[in-house]
């Protein structure tokens, strides 16, 4: 019984058994009808399901009952049948006559699928890219095309289908070829050949044309039996992420996990990226057997030769030059996934391999037109999006640029309420800020501060719709608190606007950043020594977790100041309600946008109660230790 | 340019390598896993990449196995040794409430029994322990409505599956973190095909139980499927007569439900020769997904594995 040592050669490359392949095109390209020919030809589907496919007919089908529709093999869901689309990424796996194994990653064409062309490119090795001859050159194979180049896929085919439509003329071929190389030399992609065929007739797509004389390169189906991987990989560093730790009887302690990038030998010095820790690797442990080394791709357990500190998440790399330098601030372009758009300032949980850290994006520089490829200046992402954007993390991780290592350099980010992932992200670079900007520790710091004051600095968080009473309530606090000889500020929504917030509107991102700044500026007060109270509506919630989160436990006190709607309204103390009435003012918090009311308020107090009731209740939370 | 030629065991290596990278990832990252054990090939295939992902440890999680009450007997049997060599810790989950009413494969539909007997025991057994992840043998080739199914396939409160809130699957990196009442199952053999199960079973010397092979066995032909008698409580109809007829089976569930198959394959060299030379889909052999191809989905929006 051997083990994973057969996928390597002597000369020590990998073999590259499976050949990760991505397909993009719509159905009306004929793609269906493409693949369901590619796998039937090379023997990759049962008998039964061809004669279901030699059977059935769907609406408006014009192939004959006896003949096989080949679209009808890589049919999904149920749902996708009824409408005729396809709705969502469908693997299939094919088999080479050279024993290589094709999964391919079949993603829909329809515009609004960037996202599922991301998910299908993300694995990808080589892509088919399906354009209609009769059709030419279309916005999407733009897209197509750049985002294959963005994930990172350096084999792009094109294959030219229906040119049994356009009378198999060479002069469109060519035309249609010369075009898409034009993108395709903008985007770098690596390698790129065209193919001209049909999927209905069978013309080049497992067997040659006679039809095409012009045409002297290979079929789809040789073109993928020829393709080798490149020969680089060997170079790659070392990068091995820790998924596992498992301990064993007689003292085992050993780090498993998956070679990411490179390989890994007995007696390698190694360094563990995140704490900078060398040792070096004693044994690479498999089920069957000790293995002498292991390359991309194996899944592996290292034993070390002394004890190090070394827990899930952490990268261990070969020790050297090429090991990764952790930092907490990069730039990055992200696909934006999630209906809702990307808000900056708002806390994600960040994914990244096996491990997870809270993250924010700092700021977006541009959004990419992934048909033109030109760079427009944005504030924020929407679904299907693509964009350059800065991301901090609460802590330093070991972030490779993408196109290193896919798995070190590519990360998700999830929302932390609803747990899906909103984002897929590439790093670009790590930011020289993270290395240069080193927070100096001073004497005088906030605990020498408190002391000083006599009393606990605190920030107190009022948040409400418009009218509900947080001011109000906030003015009479701070005059009782001055009285007490309290050190205090407010910092109060529309100040704020005024002044160091006057660039920001009130669409969902903007409040997010409003919110962000109020909360730094707390923060330093804070520092200071004073007791904050802030008046600010802050509809969102994870806008007010987000704050919440730059501060200590007991630091800061999320006040809902809760009034009815119908009483806000009827106060109405500057106008807004009456000007959302007439239609003036959409973005109005309680009538175009939605509050969302705190869940787990430190305080709720009642904008109906009276003002001197709420303001003790108030005072007494704030000054309790 | 002519292409090296890849040998079979390189790719179930990194089949193999792959699954290992799936297991890990879920012990790690989920509270409370089970391997979900079936018995059959797929899952003494799953059952032995657990042990290669851990080793030299055990199995950091316990196994679970829906027992229906009408599983062969060469499976229990067989089930019982393989946790009594490999000291695993089983769950078994029965809808016992249903087998008290009587539910049978011959008192009610194919489809009602399946949901009843299997999907229910399955949720139940899932909320009794606490599980927050099930790993499960699902392939994509099974089926032609599988081939969209995740690796991490997420279950919304009460198991769920809404295709909407299915997870886009990026390079290596898995999303696992649960919402309130989410629950995850997983899928480590997601891009294995049959035959695969069949070449590393070979490959690695996998126990496998003896029904896969054909043997002399005790069958009935109803409605144009051979069906063994395994047990008295099979209602023979008027004129039906088991004959020993050299059969082996391609699936393994309920007896009652599971077609034999005509062979006299009885070494896994024979069984993989005469599965190539076939070439049917494994799930045709099976009652209960002969309700059109969409009926898998249907029963996996309701909970079924």
């Amino acid at each position: 019984m051997t083990t994973t040592q057969q996928g390597v050669e002597a000369s020590g490359q990998a073999q590259t058994p499976v050949l990760h392949l991505v397909t993009c095109g719509s159905v009306d390209d004929g793609k269906s009808t493409l693949i369901g020919r590619l796998l039937a030809e090379t023997d990759s589907v049962p008998i039964d399901q061809l004669e279901y496919a030699r059977r059935t007919r769907r609406g408006g089908s014009t192939i004959p009952v006896g003949e096989i529709d080949f679209s009808l093999l890589t049919d999904g869901l149920e749902a996708e049948r009824e409408q005729g689309i396809t709705i969502d990424v469908a693997y299939r796996h094919m088999n080479l006559p050279n024993g290589r194994r094709v999964l391919i990653a079949d993603a829909p064409g329809h515009e609004q699928y960037t996202r599922n062309m991301a998910v299908a490119a993300s694995n990808g090795d080589v892509a088919v890219l399906l354009v209609d001859a009769a059709r030419g050159v279309r916005p999407q194979t733009h897209r197509h095309l750049t985002v294959c180049a963005l994930m990172g896929v350096t084999t792009v085919i094109v294959a030219v289908n229906k040119m049994d439509l356009v009378g198999y003329d060479q002069s469109v071929f060519e035309d249609l070829l010369a075009s898409v190389r034009q993108t395709a030399d903008r985007l770098q992609v690596g390698d790129i050949s065209a193919i001209p065929l049909s999927a209905a007739a069978g013309d080049n797509v497992t067997a040659g044309s006679s039809r095409m004389p012009w045409y002297q390169g290979p079929t789809l189906l040789q073109a993928l039996a020829d393709w080798e991987p490149a020969a680089a990989a060997q170079d790659a560093p070392l990068r091995f992420p820790v998924q596992y730790v498992v301990r064993a009887a007689g003292n085992f302690r050993g780090y498993a996990g998956t070679v990411v990038s490179g390989e890994v030998t007995t007696g390698q010095s190694i360094v563990i990226a995140d704490s900078g820790r060398t040792a070096r690797v004693e044994r690479i442990v498999s089920f069957d057997e000790d293995l002498p080394r292991a390359v991309t791709g194996q899944a592996v357990t290292l034993t070390l030769d002394h004890e190090v500190d070394v827990t899930r998440g952490d990268v261990i790399c070969a020790s050297g030059a090429a090991a990764v330098q952790p930092a907490d601030r990069f730039a990055a372009d992200l696909v934006w996934l999630a209906e809702e758009a990307l808000a900056h300032g708002r806390s994600y949980l960040l994914v990244s391999g096996s491990r997870s850290v809270p993250a924010t994006v700092t700021s977006v520089r541009h959004r990419l037109d992934v048909v033109s490829g030109h760079e427009h200046a944005a504030r924020l992402l929407d679904m299907n999006d693509v964009g350059r954007v800065e991301i901090a993390t609460d802590r330093p991780l070991p972030m490779d640029p993408y196109s290193v290592c896919r798995d070190t350099g590519g990360f998700l980010l999830v929302d932390r309420v609803t747990a899906d992932t909103v984002a897929a992200g590439l790093t670009r670079h790590a930011m020289r800020r993270s290395f240069n900007v080193v927070p100096h520790d001073y004497e005088v710091n906030h605990q020498a501060r408190t002391r000083l004051m006599g009393h606990a600095a605190k920030v107190a968080w009022l948040t409400g719709l418009p009218g509900s009473g947080k001011s109000t309530i906030a003015d009479a606090a701070v005059r009782r608190l001055h009285a007490m000889g309290v050190h205090t500020y407010v910092l109060d929504g529309d100040n704020v606007r005024t002044g160091l917030n006057k660039d920001l509107g009130f669409t969902p991102e903007d409040r997010a950043e409003n919110v962000r700044r109020v909360a730094e500026v707390a923060r330093l007060m804070r520092d200071a020594g004073l007791v904050v109270l802030v008046a600010l509506v802050s509809p969102h919630a994870a806008d007010r977790r987000a704050a919440k989160a730059l501060f200590g436990e007991g630091e800061f006190l999320e006040v809902f100041v809760d009034t009815p709607v119908e009483v806000c309204a009827e106060r109405d103390p500057k106008g807004l309600y009456a000007k959302a009435a007439a239609g003036n003012l959409p973005n109005m918090t309680g009538r175009g946008q939605s509050y969302e009311v705190p869940e787990q308020a430190d305080l709720v107090l009642s904008g109906t109660d009276d003002l001197d009731a709420v303001v003790e209740r108030l005072i007494a939370t704030v000054l309790a230790e | 340019m002519s292409a090296r030629t890849v040998p079979y065991s390189a790719v179930l290596d990194e089949l193999e390598a792959e699954a290992i990278h799936i297991y890990r990832e879920t012990a790690a990252a989920f509270r409370n896993p089970v391997l979900l054990y079936s018995i059959g090939k797929d899952s003494s295939v799953l059952l032995h990449l657990a042990l290669k992902a851990f080793a030299p440890a055990g199995l950091p999680f316990p196994v679970m196995h829906i027992d229906t009450t009408w599983k062969f007997r060469e499976m229990i049997e067989f089930r019982d040794r393989r946790v009594r060599e490999l000291g695993l810790d089983l769950r078994i989950a029965t809808n016992a409430e249903a087998v008290a009413q009587g539910v049978t494969p011959f008192t009610h539909g194919t489809h009602e029994y399946t949901r009843i007997m299997k999907t229910v025991a399955l949720r139940e057994g899932i909320d009794r322990y606490g599980f927050d992840a099930a790993i499960g043998g699902a392939r994509r080739d099974e089926e032609r409505s599988r081939a969209k199914e995740r690796v991490f396939s997420l279950r919304e409160p009460g198991h769920r599956w809404e295709p909407r809130k299915q997870r886009p699957e990026f390079w290596r990196t898995a999303n696992t973190t649960l919402a309130e009442g989410q629950s995850m199952r997983v899928f480590p053999l997601s891009n294995w095909t049959e035959l695969d199960i069949w070449r590393y079973i070979e490959r690695e010397q996998i126990q496998i139980p003896d029904l896969y092979f054909a043997r002399p066995r005790p069958v009935v032909r109803r409605d144009g499927v051979l069906i063994m008698v395994d047990d008295d409580r099979f209602p023979l109809r008027d004129g039906e007569q088991p004959a020993m007829t050299s059969v082996r089976f391609r699936t393994l569930g309920c007896y009652p439900l599971t077609g034999a198959v005509q062979s006299t394959a009885d070494t896994l060299a024979d069984l993989i020769a005469e599965m190539e030379a076939s070439n049917v889909s494994e799930r045709a052999g099976r009652l209960i997904d002969g309700e059109g191809g969409g009926s898998m989905e249907a029963k996996k929006a309701e909970g079924y594995f």
